[in-house]
Parts: structure tokens; C-alpha cells; sequence
């Protein structure tokens, strides 16, 4: 190997400190440490680019993030699983502390206080929001935290059928799918106003506000999955929960939900961070890690991963999930994020999303051509049935500099899933039905 | 939350600049919601001085065996700081979000060609849900081929823990191998365990035991002629970057994970990244989605995201952890062609180097040059002294080290796991090796001195029993004052 014409700012030994260190392990070359590798393969050929610098480097990656469209230089109305919001400068700012991000996950407690503290904050954060009596502290993202809760309630109920509202997020339920189709669940989509559940039911999983925005009936859905003895799944936008009544006011056994609009930039999809929380009963049934208060050997206050014995570094193939990284610095970022908005900006962010979404859908509804899709409550998002196709509409209002929503036509002819959070002022508002309206009229 | 105090604030927020709606009903909305008031000023305050209470990449060494903790390059959080890879969402068009695309494509075409294999997903948001899609992978090859009886995964026993879980997730069955004298796969066993019910085999190379297992060829062949899936678990990946590329040593798969491998950080359990990379047969199987690239009639390019012909399906919500594949990508192009097998060089010259300086103080359990990390036993300690490996790794928390991974791989007795990675300089090492040396002095001379250790930490030793046996897992109004 000849690299000298590079050096490494990451690799700090120098020649003369590797011929130091090899002397010391009693070898000529560094060649002589590799020769467990069988020869024919060794030091093969590399077909990837040569180093750059930093200014280099950056200007290469500063053009491939300019070429995206970003939101905020357009306005931009998508959700369905992934919410823009105003982020405080501090949660940045601690979030970027390297004693936080430069951390190990916290098995040794004694030297890990910071990471355990904010995800006990966290727990208890996520416990509050969703009305429920504990948490994790975290999974990788909303959809596999659902996928993860309908595995655990075929662990709680020893029961293997997945019964799902098919107003649950299509990618979830890919998720979903992915998960259970190993174990041998079987997964069953029924309809919103379903009022039969058959009795060798785990579960039944819903969303609230569901996938098209609409707030559902949850207490006649509590009912039925209980009266079937089966768990009731709650995936719910966290965001909601400052203005809505709560999964845990409807007797849920499980919540899950995608913690990103707390605090975490789109990002073009994560990493984000999964919402797990659960009745106290089921807590050794749980996946992932979770704190717990306790002393040390003086008597003072501390915190530890607790209940360990569920996971996979001990429990093996009997684990009660194979996770081991989560996403630990992310939960941080939504702890911090609660904290900073607390009770009042929590309260006044999911309040200018519902009166925004509202006033977006009184206007949309008056033009010519559009129809709200149902008139049943919402929060943030609904569906709009629209004149034409909405893979057209979505590329015209690229030329208002509009990032239009979501295109749902697989499940609602014609229909787009449109998001407003505070984030889109009234003039973005105001631009977006103008440009619906001009795009309408020229069907 | 008990520094909450009703009225305080944390941050400002514009005032609505819409017409009031109307509400919905009463019975919908929430009448109670408890969560914290404080100011900004005491929200940083609190945030910086339990910050502190952290050991962390950037203050202190970490020899932590098989977690590769590497410094993690600041260059790489600007780069996916820019507005243009954090502010974008995942469901913009395709044609919105071309320079996303881009480095996804060309971060999968160099991983697969580090890796030496066909075609890379990296759906899989860290290192066991890599496992989990190369689980699936395995299990829908031998079902599209008409074979469901293979339901049998072997893994040694120095594997980590996920991969056992990981394939017990993917409904296989898992049979354990044992390993030989020389800390290499034990060839007979293998032998005996294959057989037409074998789905595959999850190997770490180098082992766990940061040994390179040298009956690779032998059970590359065994696995083949029986019909099964070589899984790779690539946690010590960077012992061989650019040294042998897995797919040539006759890997099926193989994931790597992105936060240890390709410096993104690891911010106290997580994000990672679990990529996964697969020869030819297993292409069509890749969790979805994949990037494809479109070379149009006029000669430019367009990205998409392509969904493989048999997939194993979703992995999560999106496209994988982004931000995770920025720095990933933006390390690997720093490095280079000639940076990157300069990184397994100095990794394992560092854990050979320790070796070395260790093994007549601590025990080597298995006399052989080492890969990236060196697996020492602290038994003799625990025989004479009566001091544990746990005694050593707490007293190491006083001297400002991370402990090493301790009491794993579950084969070797008391066992000490250090791995220095190639990010630490000589003098760094050399410190390492003194307190190392000063420890096993104190474990004769003072043993309770290591019994009661850390004496330097925030906290003395935690009671995990009582947290265990009385779980307090979230703060409550009535619990505030229990200190």
C-alpha cells in the first residue's frame, strides 16, 4: 500500500510511531499482522474515489444539498409521518454537545448520568403526553415501534392474529408486514367502523388521527378490541396530544408513535426517534431499553438500564427484540424540544396547526373542482379530492415554488394529503390555494 | 420536570396569523396536560451540567471492544447539517430531492464495493435491523426456492447477542457452534450441524474474539455444499477495510454499522445506520426502498427510489437514517482510495500494539497476532486478588478511561475486550498501558481499592437490583422529594 501522498487527519500515528509500535510487537512490517488472511485475497483493488479535502469536500456535498428543493425556501405542505415545525436554537445546541453525541450507549452507569437523566426525562416526558404509565426509551422509528408493540401483544395474549384499521399508514403496515410475517402473525385490515373482532385476536392497532388526518372513534375501538381480549395499539402524532384527549384516557395497552415533530429536522426521513410506551403490567414484555431510578453505593441518587434481562446481550434468541443501538441522542432532542415549548408553546404549536389546517381546508373547499374528502373532525391534515391527478397538480405548484401534499390517489381517487403546521403562514396558505385554484380552473 | 415552575417559558413563538376556528367537540379535547415550565436559561443550565455527568468520544478514550468507538469527524455533522440534506422531507418528489439521491446511490455503490458484494440496501436503521433484513433475506431466498424446510441458523458462541435475536425475529431456529482451541469456527461441529434443514450461518470476521477465524474457506465450503446462506456480521468491519473484501471470502451478505465502521456518532445509544450489502443471489430480496439510477437519452442522470423485484419489504417509515448516511459518506470520501485501508492498518498495528504491552500482566487467552481488538482475561486477578474484570474496568473510570467491553465474548472467562481503533495516538496508547499495569499492581496491593471503585465518578457503583426489583422508570409529583 502507498499512501503517503495522503495523510489522514483521523489517524494520528506517524511512520516513525508505527515502526515504534511494531518493534515493540516483535514484526518487520505491518504486512506480517494481516497474514491470517488468506494471500490470493489480500489487498485488493479499491474502485472508489480519491481523497478530498474539507474545502473540496465540502463544496461537493454543499452542491448535492443545493440541488434538493428545500422546504422553507418553498413552502411546503407534506406530512403523513413526518412534520415540519420550528425547532429552538437550544435544542440544537445541547443536542450538539459532544458529551451527548459522542457518548456510548449507557451500560456503564457510573460514567453515562447525563445520557440516563435525559432519557429518564424522556420516559417520563412521553408517559405525561400519552397518558400511559411507562415507556422506553425509544426505537428506531414510529412504524417499527408498531411493528414491535404487535409483536409484544402476541407475547402478552399468546394470540397470533394482527387485526389492523386500514386507515393505518400504508408504510407502517409495510412495516407491520415485514415484522410479522416471520413469526407466522397473521395480519387482518379491516375497515374504521369495524364492530367485530374474532377471539384469537392479539391485537388491534390503530392511528389517531388516522392516516388521512381524521380523528376516529377510540373509545368504541377500546371497547371492541377488549371485549375480544385483545390489546388495544394506539399509533397516535404525539403533536396532537397537547390539544386531544390522550391514548391513555381510552384504556389503550399500548401507545406508539413517531417522535420527529419533536424537535427533529424531516431529514429526509431520520434518523427519528420511536415512541414506546405501555400499562405497567407489561413492562418485562417490552423492547428496547429502558431507565430506572435508583442509589449508589453512598446512598445518592442515580440512574441505570433497567429490566435488561428482556434483551438480546442477555436473553439471546429468547430477547424480547433483537434492538440493541437505538437512537438514543434523538430521544434526547425531543426531550429537550418538550421541555424548551413546555406546557403553553406545546399548547399554542398544536392549536396554529388545527385553526391553519382549518382555515386552509374552509378556503380550498370553496374552489371550483375541490372536495374536502369527509367531513369528519380533524387536526392537522386531510384529504383533498382534486380535478386532476395529483402527480400533475404536485408539479405545477413546483413553478409557485409549492411543495404540495402527499399524493394518496391509491386510496382516494384523486385524492392529496395536505399538512399545515405554524411553520406555514398565512401568505403560504393564502399562495397555495390561489395556485389550486388557477391549476383547478385550467383542467 | 420538578424544576418546573407554572408560568415560565422556554422559547417564543409567532402569534397565530389566522382567522380562529371553530372547534371540535368538548368530549376530544384534553382538559390536563402536565409538562415542564421552565425558562431557557435554566433549560441549557440543566441540559450542560448533566452533560457532564457523561464520559464521551471527545473527552475520553474508549477501548470498547467490537463497538469500534472512533472519533467521529466534526466536518461530517456540518455536512448533514446543511439545510439542503436536514430541512428536506421524506416525501418530496423524486425530482426534488435529486442531490439526496445521489450520494444515497453512490454510498451504496461504495459500501458494495468495499464490501466486495453486488448491490447495497441501506434501508436498516442500525446493526441488528441490518441482521434482521439479512434474516429475512436468507429465510425468502430458501422460500422462492421451494425449500422451507431450511429453518436452522448456526452462530458461534462469541457472537453477540443480536444475532441470535435477530434470527429468532426472522422464525429461524438457532443452533450454537462452538469454538476451537485456537478461537477459530470448530470445523467438526460445523460439520455436524449441517444439513438440509440449514438456512445459514451468521459469522463475525474477525470474531469477537478479534481473531481472523482461518477456517474461513473450510466453512465457506461447508455452508455451500449444504445448501445455506453465509451471513456476515460486520460490527469489526474495520479491521478489514481495504485489506480483504468480504464478498471474495465468499460472504452472502453482510451489514455494516454505519456508527462504528463510518464515524457517525454514536449520541448515547443510537442513531445508527445498519446497511446491507449482498451478492448476486440475494439482490432481488433487498429491503425496499433501494436508489436506482436512470441514465436518460440526452445523457443525464435521475435517481429513484426502486423497489426491489422480491422484497423483503420496509425496514422502517422512510428511506433509512439519512443523516446518518451523510456522514458515513462524507468520511468515506474524506479517506478515499488511499485513506481507507490506513485505517485497518493503524487499528490493528494500535490493538496488536496493546497486546503486546499487556499480555504478561493480564491473560491472553489465545497466543496469535489480534485483528483491531485484543480480548485479555482478567482471571488470574480474580484468583489471587479476588478482583473481577467489573473491579478492573470501574478502577479504569478513575483514571479517566472508558471501560473496555467486559465479561464478552461469554467464551472467555472474566474477559477484558479492547479495542483502541486507529483514531488513538501512541501516547494515548502508552497511557492506557500504564494505568493498565498500575491497576493490576493495585489489584494485589489494594484490592478493596478496585472493590469500591469508581471513587472519581459522579456516582459510586449503581444498585441494579434494587432498580430491577423496585422499577422507578419515570418521574411522578407525589416521588419529587425522594432524595
Amino acid at each position: 500500500m502507498d499512501n503517503r501522498g495522503f495523510i489522514s487527519p483521523y489517524t494520528p500515528n506517524t511512520d516513525a510511531d508505527r515502526r515504534r509500535m511494531l518493534d515493540a510487537i516483535g514484526v518487520d512490517s505491518a504486512s506480517e499482522l494481516f497474514t491470517d488472511i488468506p494471500a490470493d485475497l489480500l489487498d485488493p483493488k479499491l474502485d472508489i474515489p480519491s481523497p478530498l479535502s474539507e474545502l473540496e469536500l465540502r463544496r461537493v456535498i454543499e452542491g448535492m444539498a443545493r440541488s434538493n428543493a428545500i422546504p422553507g425556501d418553498y413552502a411546503c405542505f407534506l406530512g403523513g409521518g413526518s412534520y415540519r415545525h420550528h425547532i429552538p436554537a437550544v435544542v440544537r445546541q445541547i443536542a450538539s454537545r459532544s458529551e451527548f453525541m459522542t457518548a456510548y450507549t449507557p451500560y456503564q452507569p457510573e460514567v453515562s448520568q447525563g445520557t440516563l437523566q435525559a432519557h429518564y426525562e424522556f420516559q417520563t416526558l412521553v408517559c405525561q403526553l400519552t397518558g400511559m404509565e411507562i415507556s422506553n426509551s425509544g426505537m428506531y422509528d414510529g412504524a417499527t415501534s408498531m411493528a414491535e408493540a404487535a409483536l409484544m401483544a402476541a407475547r402478552v395474549t399468546g394470540k397470533q392474529r394482527v387485526v389492523v384499521l386500514e386507515s393505518v399508514s400504508p408504510y407502517y403496515l409495510e412495516v407491520l408486514k415485514t415484522f410479522c410475517d416471520a413469526p407466522g402473525l397473521e395480519i387482518e385490515t379491516v375497515p374504521d367502523g369495524v364492530s367485530e373482532m374474532a377471539k384469537d385476536s392479539a391485537c388491534l392497532i390503530v392511528q389517531q388521527p388516522n392516516f388521512f388526518g381524521r380523528i376516529i372513534d377510540l373509545k368504541k375501538l377500546s371497547d371492541l378490541a377488549h371485549s375480544a381480549g385483545a390489546l388495544l395499539v394506539v399509533a397516535c402524532d404525539l403533536m396532537s396530544l397537547a390539544m386531544f384527549k390522550c391514548p391513555g384516557d381510552y384504556d389503550s395497552d399500548i401507545v406508539v408513535a413517531e417522535g420527529q415533530p419533536m424537535g427533529v429536522a424531516p431529514t429526509f426521513g431520520g434518523p427519528y426517534v420511536g415512541i414506546f410506551a405501555c400499562k405497567q403490567k407489561y413492562s418485562r414484555q417490552m423492547p428496547g431499553r429502558i431507565v430506572g431510578r435508583t442509589v449508589d453505593s453512598d446512598g445518592r441518587e442515580g440512574f441505570v438500564l433497567t429490566l435488561q434481562t428482556r434483551e438480546q446481550h442477555i436473553r439471546r434468541e429468547r430477547a424480547t427484540s433483537n434492538i440493541c443501538t437505538s437512537v438514543g441522542l434523538i430521544a434526547l432532542i425531543t426531550t429537550v424540544y418538550m421541555a424548551s415549548l413546555g406546557k403553553r408553546g406545546l399548547q399554542h404549536v398544536a392549536e396554529s396547526c388545527y385553526h391553519k389546517a382549518h382555515y386552509a381546508a374552509s378556503m380550498v373547499a370553496d374552489i371550483p373542482g375541490y372536495f374536502l374528502e369527509t367531513d369528519a373532525p380533524f387536526f392537522r391534515e386531510f384529504v383533498l379530492e382534486c380535478p386532476m391527478p395529483p402527480k400533475a397538480i404536485n408539479e405545477k405548484l413546483l413553478q409557485y415554488r409549492i411543495i404540495g401534499g402527499l399524493d394518496v390517489s391509491e386510496h382516494v381517487s384523486n385524492g392529496m394529503l395536505f399538512c399545515f403546521t405554524e411553520v406555514n403562514s398565512k401568505e403560504e396558505i393564502d399562495l397555495l390555494v390561489s395556485a389550486l385554484a388557477e391549476i383547478g380552473g385550467a383542467a | 420536570m420538578d424544576r418546573s415552575v407554572p408560568g415560565r417559558i422556554g422559547t417564543t413563538l409567532p402569534p397565530l396569523d389566522v382567522p380562529i376556528q371553530t372547534l371540535p367537540s368538548p368530549e376530544l379535547l384534553r382538559n390536563e396536560l402536565e409538562m415542564p415550565e421552565v425558562s431557557e436559561s435554566e433549560l441549557v443550565r440543566y441540559f450542560s451540567q448533566i452533560s457532564q455527568f457523561n464520559f464521551s468520544i471527545d473527552h475520553n478514550f474508549y477501548p470498547l471492544g467490537s463497538c469500534t468507538m472512533k472519533y467521529n469527524p466534526k466536518l461530517n455533522d456540518e455536512m448533514a447539517g446543511f439545510p439542503g440534506m436536514s430541512e428536506i422531507h421524506p416525501h418530496q418528489p423524486e425530482g426534488t430531492v435529486q442531490g439526496a439521491l445521489q450520494l444515497m446511490y453512490e454510498l451504496q455503490r461504495i459500501l458494495a464495493e468495499i464490501t466486495g458484494m453486488a448491490m447495497t440496501g441501506l434501508a436498516p436503521m442500525a446493526g441488528a435491523e441490518g441482521e434482521l433484513a439479512g434474516m429475512l433475506m436468507t429465510r425468502a431466498y430458501h422460500l422462492d426456492r421451494g425449500e422451507p424446510g431450511r429453518t436452522k441458523v448456526l452462530i458461534p458462541d462469541s457472537a453477540h447477542g443480536t444475532n441470535p435475536a435477530s434470527a429468532s425475529m426472522a422464525g429461524f431456529e438457532v443452533v450454537e457452534i462452538p469454538s476451537d482451541s485456537n478461537g477459530n469456527t470448530d470445523i467438526e461441529a460445523l460439520k455436524f450441524a449441517v444439513g438440509n434443514d440449514l438456512a445459514g450461518l451468521m459469522l463475525t470476521q474477525p470474531s469477537t474474539l478479534g481473531l481472523f477465524d482461518t477456517n474461513i474457506t473450510e466453512v465457506v465450503q461447508i455452508i455451500r455444499n449444504a445448501g445455506g446462506i453465509l451471513y456476515g456480521d460486520g460490527a469489526n468491519l474495520n479491521a478489514l477495510l481495504g485489506r480483504v473484501k468480504p464478498g471474495e471470502l465468499g460472504f452472502d451478505v453482510i451489514h455494516s454499522n454505519l456508527h462504528k465502521t463510518f464515524t457517525q456518532p454514536h449520541g448515547g445509544g443510537g442513531p445508527g445506520a445498519g446497511a446491507v450489502m449482498v451478492g448476486k443471489r440475494l439482490v432481488p430480496y433487498l429491503p425496499t426502498p433501494v436508489v436506482e439510477k436512470i441514465e436518460e437519452p440526452n445523457g443525464v442522470a435521475r435517481y429513484i427510489l426502486g423497489k426491489p423485484e422480491k422484497t423483503i419489504g420496509r425496514m422502517g417509515g422512510f428511506h433509512g437514517n439519512f443523516g446518518a448516511l451523510v456522514r458515513a459518506y462524507s468520511y468515506i470520501r474524506t479517506l478515499g482510495d488511499q485513506g481507507i485501508a490506513q485505517v485497518s492498518e493503524d487499528a490493528v498495528i494500535n490493538a496488536n500494539y496493546i497486546m503486546s504491552q499487556l499480555k504478561d500482566v493480564y491473560e491472553l487467552p489465545y497466543e496469535r497476532t489480534c485483528m483491531h481488538e485484543v480480548v485479555l482475561s482478567a482471571r488470574k486477578l480474580k484468583r489471587d486478588y479476588g478482583v473481577s474484570a467489573l473491579d478492573v474496568c470501574k478502577r479504569l473510570i478513575d483514571y479517566g478511561i472508558h471501560p473496555p467491553t467486559m465479561y464478552f465474548p461469554l467464551v472467555v472467562e472474566d474477559a477484558l475486550m479492547i479495542e483502541p481503533t486507529e483514531t488513538e495516538s501512541v501516547e494515548t496508547l502508552d497511557h492506557f498501558i500504564d494505568v493498565m499495569k498500575k491497576i493490576a499492581v493495585e489489584a494485589k496491593c489494594n484490592p478493596d481499592l478496585l472493590h469500591e471503585a469508581p471513587h472519581n465518578a459522579p456516582n459510586s457503583r449503581l444498585d441494579e437490583v434494587a432498580a430491577v426489583r423496585r422499577p422507578d422508570l419515570r418521574w411522578k409529583r407525589s416521588s419529587a422529594n425522594i432524595q
